[in-house]
C-alpha cells in the first residue's frame, strides 16, 4: 500500500472513536470553562496536553481548588497506561527517525493504540504502517481541537451544559474497546479485578484508585495464564490487543 | 477573550511534559531493546484493565456515592452497551445506541 492509501485507511479506521469523542470533547470544552477556566487555558489543554480523559479529571480538580502540584502528579498517573501502550508499539517503530517518533508519541491516544496496534500487527510487510497511525492520529487530534472549541463556546451560551452527562461518551467509547478484548478467561478475569479493585479504592486521592485497580487486574490475568499455561510463557505475542486468541484455556467464543 | 492567567499556563507547561514524558521516551527508547516476553505477555493486560478500572467507579460512583440503582442512567446504559459491544463486536453501534439509552434514560428519570 501507498503512503496515501496507509494514511487514509488510518483516517476511516479511526472514524468510530471519533463518535465517541465528538461528546466527549464538546462537554470537557463546556465543563472546563464553566468550572472555572479560562475559554484560551481550555483550549490551551486540548491542544498542547492532548488526553481526553486526564484534561477531563484535570478540569475537575481546577473547579475544586486543588493545587497545581497535584494536578499535574494527577494528570501523570492517569496517563502511565500511555507508556505501557507506547512500550507495545515501540517494537514496530524502532526503524523510524525522530522526526516521526515525536509527533507520533505526542499524538498516542487509547483510541488511536487500539487502532493502530491492530493494523502494526497485520502479517504484511508494508513500510508504511506509520501512515496509518499518522491518519489516525490527525483525525482525532483534529477533531478534539473542533470539539473543544464547540464546547468552550456551548458551555458559555448555555449555562446548563455540564449537567448534560455526556462524559457518559468516554465511558461508552471505553467499553466499546473493551467487551471485544474479552476473549478468554484470564482476561475476564483481569477486568473483573480491575474493576473491583478500582472501584473498592475509588476513596483513595489522585485517582490511586485508578493504577491500583489496574495492576491488580493485570497481575490477575498475568499469573491466570501462566498458572494453566506455564510452558507457553517463553512464547512470544505481538498484538496486546488481540489476546491470546489460540489460548488452550481461551473460552469458547464468550459471545455465542 | 479572557486572557490565560500565569497558574494556568504553569498548570498546562506541567501537564504537557508529564504527558508528553509518559508517552514519548518509551516509544522511543524501548524499540532500541528487546523486552522480555514475560513483560510484553502483561502488557497485553493492560488496555483492558486500565480502561475497566477507568469505566467502573466513572459509572458506579454518582456524586461521590455508590450508586447500584434504577435511576443511575450511567449504570443502565453501560449495561446495555456491554451487551451490544459483546453481542455486535461493533463499536459505531456500541456508541450510537449506548449514548441513546443514556440520554433517553436520563430524561426519563428527569
Amino acid at each position: 500500500m501507498t503512503r496515501r492509501e496507509e494514511f487514509i485507511n488510518g483516517m476511516k479506521a479511526t472514524i468510530p472513536m471519533v463518535f465517541g469523542a465528538i461528546p466527549f470533547g464538546i462537554i470537557f470544552g463546556a465543563v472546563a470553562t464553566t468550572g472555572g477556566l479560562s475559554p484560551a487555558a481550555t483550549m490551551g489543554f486540548s491542544l498542547i496536553v492532548f488526553a481526553g480523559s486526564a484534561q477531563f479529571i484535570a478540569a475537575g480538580l481546577v473547579s475544586s481548588g486543588v493545587s497545581i502540584g497535584l494536578i499535574i502528579l494527577t494528570t501523570f498517573i492517569v496517563n502511565l497506561r500511555h507508556a505501557l501502550y507506547a512500550a507495545s508499539l515501540a517494537p514496530y517503530m524502532k526503524h523510524l527517525p525522530q522526526k516521526w517518533l515525536l509527533p507520533l508519541g505526542f499524538w498516542l491516544t487509547d483510541e488511536s493504540y487500539a487502532v493502530v496496534i491492530s493494523r502494526f500487527t497485520q502479517p504484511d510487510d508494508s513500510p508504511y504502517k506509520h501512515w496509518f497511525y499518522f491518519g489516525s492520529a490527525v483525525l482525532m487530534y483534529s477533531n478534539w481541537q473542533l470539539c473543544t472549541l464547540i464546547g468552550v463556546i456551548a458551555g458559555q451560551s448555555i449555562p446548563d451544559a455540564t449537567g448534560w452527562g455526556l462524559d457518559f461518551a468516554m465511558v461508552v467509547t471505553f467499553i466499546g474497546i473493551v467487551v471485544p478484548l474479552i476473549r478468554n478467561r484470564p482476561v475476564l478475569v483481569s477486568v473483573l479485578v480491575a474493576g473491583s479493585v478500582a472501584l473498592l479504592f475509588d476513596g483513595l486521592p489522585n485517582k490511586m484508585g485508578l493504577m491500583v485497580g489496574a495492576f491488580a487486574g493485570i497481575t490477575a490475568g498475568y499469573v491466570l495464564e501462566t498458572w494453566f499455561t506455564p510452558d507457553k510463557i517463553t512464547e512470544t505475542v505481538s498484538n496486546p490487543m488481540e489476546l491470546m486468541e489460540s489460548d488452550p484455556i481461551a473460552m469458547q467464543e464468550i459471545g455465542d | 477573550m479572557t486572557s490565560l492567567t500565569m497558574n494556568e499556563v504553569m498548570l498546562i507547561i506541567g501537564m504537557a511534559l508529564v504527558t508528553f514524558g509518559v508517552r514519548y521516551p518509551v516509544l522511543a527508547l524501548v524499540g532500541k531493546m528487546e523486552l522480555p516476553p514475560a513483560v510484553i505477555r502483561a502488557l497485553r493486560y493492560v488496555p483492558p484493565a486500565v480502561l475497566t478500572a477507568i469505566i467502573v467507579p466513572a459509572v458506579l460512583i454518582q456524586d461521590s456515592q455508590l450508586a447500584i440503582r434504577v435511576d443511575n442512567a450511567y449504570l443502565i446504559a453501560a449495561i446495555v452497551s456491554i451487551f451490544v459491544s459483546w453481542r455486535t463486536k461493533n463499536l459505531l453501534w456500541t456508541i450510537l445506541i449506548g449514548m441513546a439509552v443514556f440520554l433517553a434514560w436520563r430524561g426519563l428519570m428527569g
